[in-house]
């Protein structure tokens, strides 16, 4: 009885964090996208939610993107987590890895805008080689490319510790009984890795559906996802009951996502 | 004579300054059960990752019918090996944790599911082929690493302590199992082992491990006849070891007396240890004795009484004895010339072989 006393005393903190930071702010989006602008309670953001193909749109842009992103963030940061398994000096690369993750966003893009613009480092040389300046700023693929650098350490290192975690004995086990390198990876390391890339996945995956500042410092507003959105309704037209619409659209996507991505309990007797 | 299907050559492996295998050199011939058998530490999993392809040897060459495979990778390698620690896949149930290698091998299904299902049941196994591997217990999961080997029938297994979570009784009937399994199939069985028994039970031939040597080979009988050295008479069986002189040849000193003895080839007054089985040596009275010694303590031990006892000279002697003795008596000890076996100190096995050959061929 004490013993179990003691263990409730333990989850404080965690329950008031959770009660504070979660779900206060959940309870308050929620709440505030049930008002139009002039503070009346109504159902009117939902229905133009739904009803204007400019959202919808906007919905459809983010998740495609996000998802481009997440799959562009995947396919380098698997191969290079597996390398890293293998190499000497790995906690040192990890290091390297996460580095840039302590810089600030907004200086990492500002940074992106001096390498792309006219007159930056990738133009200049373009010039030099004699194929001219072209343009890199305000495209899709600049923005694709820059987000997926920004979120590839949030990528590598869920996939890393997978990879750190898989037992070499499997690996070895596999290669016994015959299986090629690529049967092996397919049978044994993909799946029992897999966790690690759902971690992943979910990492960046459901910040990239509200990526805002990206979109208009690299994108040029060319793209316009949720979270463009948001921030107009919030600072721009003051419509926060909009905003907070648009809010609840993004946390039920990520809850979609995660479950998705969630570990699922395991029929018993599935084939692999 | 058969043919000898692997063979390690002068082989040797270091990690940093540890030497791990010091310059082994094995021949493998093809349909006989081997075992490597040694204390924890000894080398026997490294000589097995050095055939089966997880482990490059620093030095030395690994032959596959008289072709170096150094090089080969493991999956192209015709040996499948029962892993010490299972590595059972955990996300597959028991049945494709079984069928892995044959699904590689596109074997048909109908094919697959049949061999499966034998494997299974030849380890004991059938009916839990739908199991998850974190449902079993520690001995099942040993099993199914049996299954996942043997159902490929390779030229030759690694078994690497395969039998090590079992309880008795199961133990022996799997013994009974993979010796019959190995003699239907005819598939070479290298096979490892820290238990001297169930060595002694299943081999054709025996490697006696330590330190990362092979301090000898030969056949069950030989080895626990004749060993070489100290440590495997001291590590295969029982047996009591005592310090003597030769006098010459068939004739040793030892505890301050003469006896005969067959063994022959070394220097006049050369020291020699001398090693005695305990079921060798027989109770009789005090002055019929060939040592008179006295009894400390006794343990039963089912078939046999285990008697541990003093001579004059405070040496230990460990008799094996069908009748009990009393605590504290006086007993005598006798053995014949043929119980006395011989060792030199530091002989190399060649030198060994050598020696018994000149004298045994008479
Ligand atoms: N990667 C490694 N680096 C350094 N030393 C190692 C490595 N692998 C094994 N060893 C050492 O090699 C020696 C032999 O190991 P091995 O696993 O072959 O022993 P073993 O005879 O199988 O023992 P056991 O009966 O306990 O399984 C041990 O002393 C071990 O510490
Ligand atoms: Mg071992």
């Amino acid at each position: 009885m004490k013993k179990s006393s003691t263990n409730v005393a333990f989850y404080v903190p965690y329950v008031l964090w959770l009660a504070l930071f979660v779900i206060a702010p959940l309870v308050l989006i929620i709440y505030q996208s049930f008002f139009d602008i002039n503070g009346h309670f109504t159902l009117s953001n939902y229905a133009t939610y739904f009803s204007s193909g400019t959202y919808i749109l906007m919905t459809f842009n983010s998740v495609f993107y996000a998802f481009v992103i997440t799959v562009v963030t995947l396919a380098i940061s698997y191969p290079t987590a597996y390398l890293l398994h293998y190499t000497k000096h790995k906690q040192l690369w990890i290091l390297l890895i996460i580095l840039p993750t302590w810089i600030n966003l907004l200086l990492k893009a500002y940074a992106f805008i001096g390498i792309f613009s006219q007159n930056g480092g990738i133009n200049t040389f373009l010039s030099m080689v004699g194929i001219g300046p072209k343009q890199f700023l305000f495209t899709d693929a600049a923005f694709i490319f820059v987000a997926s650098y920004i979120e590839i350490p949030f990528m590598i290192l869920p996939i890393f510790n997978g990879i750190e975690e898989l037992n070499e004995s499997f690996v070895n086990a596999s290669r016994d009984l015959g299986a090629k390198w690529w049967q092996t990876f397919t049978k044994v390391i993909w799946p029992l890795t897999i966790s690690g890339v759902k971690a992943g996945v979910q990492a960046v995956f459901i910040p990239s559906l509200s990526l805002f500042m990206l979109t208009r410092l690299i994108g040029g507003n060319r793209v316009i996802t949720l979270g463009t959105a948001i921030e107009e309704h919030f600072l721009v037209t003051m419509n926060w009951g909009m905003g907070s619409t648009i809010g609840v659209v993004l946390i039920v996507a990520m809850f979609i996502i995660m479950f998705l991505t969630g570990e699922r309990k395991k029929k018993r007797g599935r084939r692999a | 004579m058969s043919k000898t299907i692997i063979e390690l050559k002068h082989v040797s492996k270091v990690y940093g300054d540890t030497v791990v295998l010091k310059d082994i050199n094995i021949e493998i011939e093809e349909g006989k059960f081997y075992t490597l058998l040694g204390p924890s530490g000894s080398g026997k999993t490294t000589i097995l990752r050095a055939i089966a392809g997880f482990l490059d040897p620093s030095q030395g060459d690994v032959l596959f019918n008289g072709k170096r495979i150094n090089e080969m990778p493991a999956n192209e390698r015709p040996v499948n090996t029962v892993f010490q620690d299972y590595a059972l896949f955990p996300h597959m149930n028991v049945f494709e944790n079984v069928a892995y290698g044959l699904r590689i091998r596109k074997t048909a299904k109908k094919d697959i599911e049949e061999r499966v299902a034998n494997a299974l049941k030849m380890v004991r196994l059938n009916g839990f082929a739908d199991r998850e591997i974190s449902e079993l217990s520690g001995g099942q999961q040993q099993r199914v690493a049996i299954a996942r080997a043997i159902v490929l029938e390779p030229a030759v297994l690694l078994l690497d302590e395969p039998l090590s979570a079992l309880d008795a009784k199961l133990r022996k009937d799997m013994q009974y199992e993979l010796r019959e399994l190995q003699q239907r199939l005819g598939i070479t069985f290298l096979f490892v082992t820290h238990d001297q028994e169930e060595a002694l039970a299943l081999s054709d031939e025996i490697f006696v491990m330590n330190d990362g040597e092979v301090q000898q080979s030969g056949t069950p009988v030989d080895i626990y006849d004749e060993p070489i050295n100290h440590f495997v008479a001291d590590f295969i069986g029982e047996s009591n070891i005592v310090a003597g002189h030769m006098i010459q040849d068939y004739l040793v000193e030892f505890n301050g007396k003469t006896f005969e003895c067959a063994d022959a080839g070394m220097r006049p007054h050369e020291s020699v240890e001398v090693v005695l089985r305990p079921e060798d040596l027989d109770l009789v009275a005090p002055d019929a004795g060939k040592v008179t010694v006295k009894v400390d303590t006794q343990l039963f031990r089912g078939d046999y009484y285990e008697i541990v006892a003093y001579d004059q000279l405070n040496n230990e002697w460990l008799i094996h004895s069908t009748n009990p003795a009393k605590d504290g008596e006086n007993v005598g000890v006798t053995f014949d010339a043929e119980d006395i076996h011989v060792m030199r100190l530091n002989e190399t096995e060649e030198d060994f072989d050598a020696r018994l050959e000149s004298y045994e061929g008479e």
